[in-house]
C-alpha cells in the first residue's frame, strides 16, 4: 500500500500545495496566457496600451519568407541534433553494456554535460570550434578557409548541432544504458545459444526491446531541440551568418527583444508551442503504437 | 549425438572458487541429471558446458572436440533456461524459428520445421501469439521447442521445471522423458528437486559445495549413498542419521537405551570410532513400546500423505522419521518402539562423511586413528 499523509483540514492541504501552484501559475500559465493575449494584439514597445488586431500577427508571420526559413532551419537542426545525440548515445550504451566495468563512473560522468547551462556550453564550443585557434584550426592550416562558422552558414549550422548534441548525448546515454541493463541477461544468453553473434544480438534482441526508450527519447530530444537551442545559438552564432542559424526560438528572442516587436514574438511563441504539441501528439499517436510489444 | 567429457573443471569468481575440479564422463544419448542444493555449482557447471561461463581450469570435450575456447554457437548445444528466456517481441513461431533464421535456413524450410516442432510440443494453435499471452506451461513448451528445432547434439536444461506448479511439473517431466526417448540426444538436466532427478535421469550426479559427491543410477544413489550428504539429500523424507560409536561387540551405540547390532564381523579398527548411522524412514518399523530390540521413542507428529504416512518420532532430542503404509495406531505423545533391521543400515565416517562399506564382506576401510 502506498503511504499517504492525510490532513484533517482542507486548508492545511491547500497551504502545502500552494507554493507549487503559485510557481506553476506565475512561471507557466501566466506568461503563456499573456503571450496568447499579445499574439492577438499590437503591443506598443514602450508601454501605453495595445490594440486588438485579431489574426493579423499570424497572417503577417506566415507571409514572411524569413519566418518559413526559421521553421525549416529548426527542422534541420532538430533532426540533425536528435539523430546525432541519439545515435552516438545508443552506440556508446551498447558498447558500455557489453563491458560493464566502471559503469557507475560512466553514469555520473556522462550526465554532467546535461547539467551545463546552454550559454556556458555555447561559449566552450565557440572556442573549441573557432576557425583560427580551436581544434579545427589544424584543418584550416592544411586547407585554408575550409572551416569557418563565422562566414559559412553550413559550418555554423554544423557547429550548433554538434554543441547541442554533445549536451544530450550523455542524457540519452543514461536512459539507453539503464534500458539495456533491464533486458534480462538470460535473453542475451538464449540468443547466444541460438547461434547469434554479438552484432546480430544487438539487432535482433536488444534494439527491439529498446524501442519504448527510443520513442521516449525521440519525443524529448525533438522537443528540447526546439526549445533548449536558444542559449547555444545566442552565444555561438547569434543566428548568423546571414540568418543561417536563425532557429525559431532565436527569432522569437531577436524579434521580441532586439526588434521590440512583442506581438510578433508572442505570435511566434504560440506557433512554436503549437508545433511542439503537434509533434508530440503525432509521435504518441503513430510511433508509440508500434513500439509496445507487451 | 555426442558424448561429453569433463576433466578437472574448475570455476572461480575473483578469489571465490565455486567448482573445484569436477570429472565426469557422459555417454552419447545419456540423460544425466545433476542434483544438488542451491549454490553447489551445478548451474555453473552446466553454463560452462554451454559456453556461457569461462572455464577457470580443466577441460570440457564435446564429441571429441575440446570446447574450452569455443563460442556457445560453435558447441552445438541447446539450452532451456529456468525463466524460459523467451524473446518477448517475437511470436511463438519466431521464437522457435530464431535459431534457424540465424543459421540462414531458407524461409520455406524454416516454416516447415517450426510447424513440425510446434506439433511435437503441442503448440500448433499458438504459433502467432506473443509469449506474454501464454500460460507458464505453454511458455515452457516454447522454450523446449526452441531447443529441439535445430536438432542439437546436446540438450542442456537449467532447472526448467522449477517455475511450474506441482501438477504441471509432473506432466512436463513425463514429456521431457518421452522427448528424450524419441530424440535420443545427450541431455544434461540440472535440478535441486530430487524427485525430478530420480524420475528423469539415467544417471544422477549429486553435487555439493562445488564437488561431485556421487555418480550413479538413481537406484544406486538411493540404495548405496556414497556419502552422508547424499544419504541426507536424496530421498523423501530424508534418511535418519544418528551419530554414535561402535563398541567391541560390533554394536552401534547411540546412547544407553539405543543400540543397534551391526551385521557381520566388525573391522577391529572401527571399534571405538565415531560413525554416523543412517536408516531410511521406509526401512524402520514402529512397534509397541518395550518390544525387545526396539529403540524407545515418543511420537512427535504424524504427516498424512494419503497413500502412506510419516511418523516423526523423537529420540530424546533427535528427530527420527518412520514411513508407514498402514494407518498409524499412534498419536502424538505416545511412547513407541522403533525397530531397525541391521541389514538396512548405512554407515558413514563421522569425520569425512564417506560411506563405510567394511562390514565384514568388504575389504577394511582405513580409518584415521
Amino acid at each position: 500500500m502506498e503511504k499517504r499523509a492525510t490532513f484533517s483540514s482542507t486548508t492545511i492541504g491547500l497551504l502545502f500545495a500552494a507554493p507549487m501552484l503559485v510557481l506553476i501559475f506565475v512561471f507557466f500559465y501566466w506568461p503563456s496566457g499573456q503571450a496568447l493575449y499579445w499574439a492577438f494584439t499590437l503591443e506598443q514597445p514602450w508601454g501605453g496600451g495595445n490594440t486588438w488586431v485579431g489574426l493579423q500577427n499570424f497572417r503577417q508571420l506566415l507571409m514572411d519568407p524569413y519566418y518559413w526559413g526559421a521553421i525549416s532551419r529548426s527542422m534541420v537542426f532538430g533532426l540533425g541534433a536528435t539523430s546525432i545525440a541519439m545515435g552516438v548515445a545508443l552506440l556508446l550504451a551498447l558498447f558500455t553494456d557489453r563491458e560493464m566495468r566502471g559503469h557507475k563512473a560512466y553514469r555520473s560522468i556522462f550526465i554532467w554535460p546535461y547539467a551545463i547551462a546552454a550559454p556556458a556550453l555555447g561559449l566552450a564550443f565557440r572556442f573549441i570550434l573557432a576557425p583560427e585557434a580551436g581544434f579545427l584550426s589544424l584543418i584550416n592550416q592544411i586547407w585554408p578557409g575550409l572551416w569557418n562558422p563565422a562566414l559559412d552558414g553550413t559550418d555554423a549550422m554544423i557547429a550548433v548541432i554538434v554543441a547541442f548534441s554533445w549536451k544530450y548525448i550523455g542524457y540519452n546515454f543514461i536512459f539507453f544504458l539503464s534500458a539495456l541493463q533491464s533486458i534480462p541477461r538470460s535473453l542475451i544468453e538464449a540468443a547466444a545459444m541460438d547461434g547469434s553473434g554479438p552484432m546480430r544480438r544487438m539487432w535482433d534482441i536488444q534494439l527491439p526491446l529498446l524501442t519504448p526508450t527510443l520513442f521516449f527519447l525521440l519525443v524529448i530530444n525533438i522537443t528540447e531541440s526546439f526549445q533548449d537551442s536558444f542559449g547555444i545559438v545566442d552565444i555561438m552564432t547569434q543566428g548568423g551568418p546571414a540568418r543561417a542559424t536563425e532557429l525559431m526560438v532565436y527569432k522569437i528572442y531577436f524579434d521580441g527583444f532586439k526588434g521590440l516587436d512583442y506581438s510578433g514574438a508572442a505570435a511566434q511563441s504560440i506557433i512554436l508551442m503549437g508545433l511542439v504539441v503537434l509533434l508530440t501528439i503525432v509521435q504518441f499517436r503513430f510511433v508509440e503504437r508500434r513500439v509496445h510489444y507487451k | 549425438m555426442s558424448s561429453i567429457a569433463i576433466k578437472g573443471v574448475k570455476k572461480a569468481y575473483a578469489k571465490n572458487a565455486v567448482v573445484h575440479g569436477v570429472d565426469l564422463e557422459i555417454a552419447t544419448g545419456e540423460f544425466i541429471v545433476i542434483l544438488g542444493p542451491s549454490g553447489c555449482g551445478k548451474s555453473t557447471l552446466l553454463r560452462m558446458i554451454a559456453g556461457l561461463e569461462d572455464i577457470s581450469g580443466g577441460e570440457i570435450w564435446i564429441d571429441g572436440k575440446l570446447v574450452n575456447k569455443m563460442e556457445p554457437r560453435a558447441r552445438g548445444c541447446a539450452m532451456v533456461f529456468q525463466n524460459y528466456a523467451l524473446y518477448p517481441h517475437m511470436t511463438v513461431a519466431e521464437n522457435i524459428g530464431y535459431a534457424l533464421k540465424v543459421a540462414g535456413v531458407p524461409k520455406a524450410e524454416r516454416m516447415k520445421r517450426v510447424a513440425a516442432t510446434a506439433k511435437v510440443v503441442g503448440l500448433e494453435a499458438f504459433l502467432d501469439r506473443r509469449p506474454a499471452a501464454l500460460s507458464g506451461g505453454q511458455r515452457q513448451r516454447v522454450a523446449m521447442g526452441r531447443a529441439i528445432v535445430r536438432e542439437p547434439k546436446v540438450f542442456l536444461f537449467d532447472e526448467p521445471l522449477s517455475n511450474l506448479d506441482a501438477k504441471l511439473r509432473v506432466a512436463m517431466r513425463a514429456e521431457i522423458r518421452r522427448l528424450h526417448r524419441r530424440l535420443g540426444a545427450t541431455s544434461v538436466f540440472v535440478t535441486h528437486d530430487q524427485t525430478e532427478a530420480m524420475t528423469l535421469g539415467d544417471r544422477l550426479v549429486v553435487m555439493n559445495g562445488g564437488r561431485i559427491e556421487q555418480v550413479g543410477t538413481p537406484a544406486e544413489v538411493y540404495n548405496r549413498p556414497a556419502t552422508r550428504f547424499v544419504a541426507n539429500f536424496v530421498g523423501s523424507p530424508s534418511m535418519n542419521l544418528m551419530e554414535g560409536s561402535i563398541d567391541r561387540h560390533g554394536v552401534f551405540v547411540y546412547d544407553e537405551q539405543r543400540r543397534i547390532p551391526l551385521p557381520g564381523a566388525i573391522d577391529a579398527r572401527l571399534v571405538g570410532h565415531k560413525v554416523t548411522l543412517g536408516v531410511r524412514a521406509e526401512a524402520a518399523r514402529l512397534v509397541a513400546a518395550g518390544t525387545p530390540g526396539s529403540l524407545p521413542a515418543t511420537v512427535d507428529f504424524i504427516e498424512e500423505l494419503g497413500a502412506g504416512r510419516v511418523v516423526h518420532t523423537d529420540f530424546d532430542g533427535l528427530s527420527f522419521a518412520v514411513a508407514l503404509s498402514d494407518p498409524a495406531a499412534f498419536e502424538t505423545g505416545d511412547t513407541v518402539g522403533v525397530m531397525i533391521d541391521p541389514a538396512d543400515v548405512h554407515l558413514f565416517s563421522a569425520e569425512s562423511g564417506a560411506r563405510i562399506n567394511a562390514l565384514a564382506q568388504l575389504p577394511p576401510v582405513p580409518v584415521a586413528s
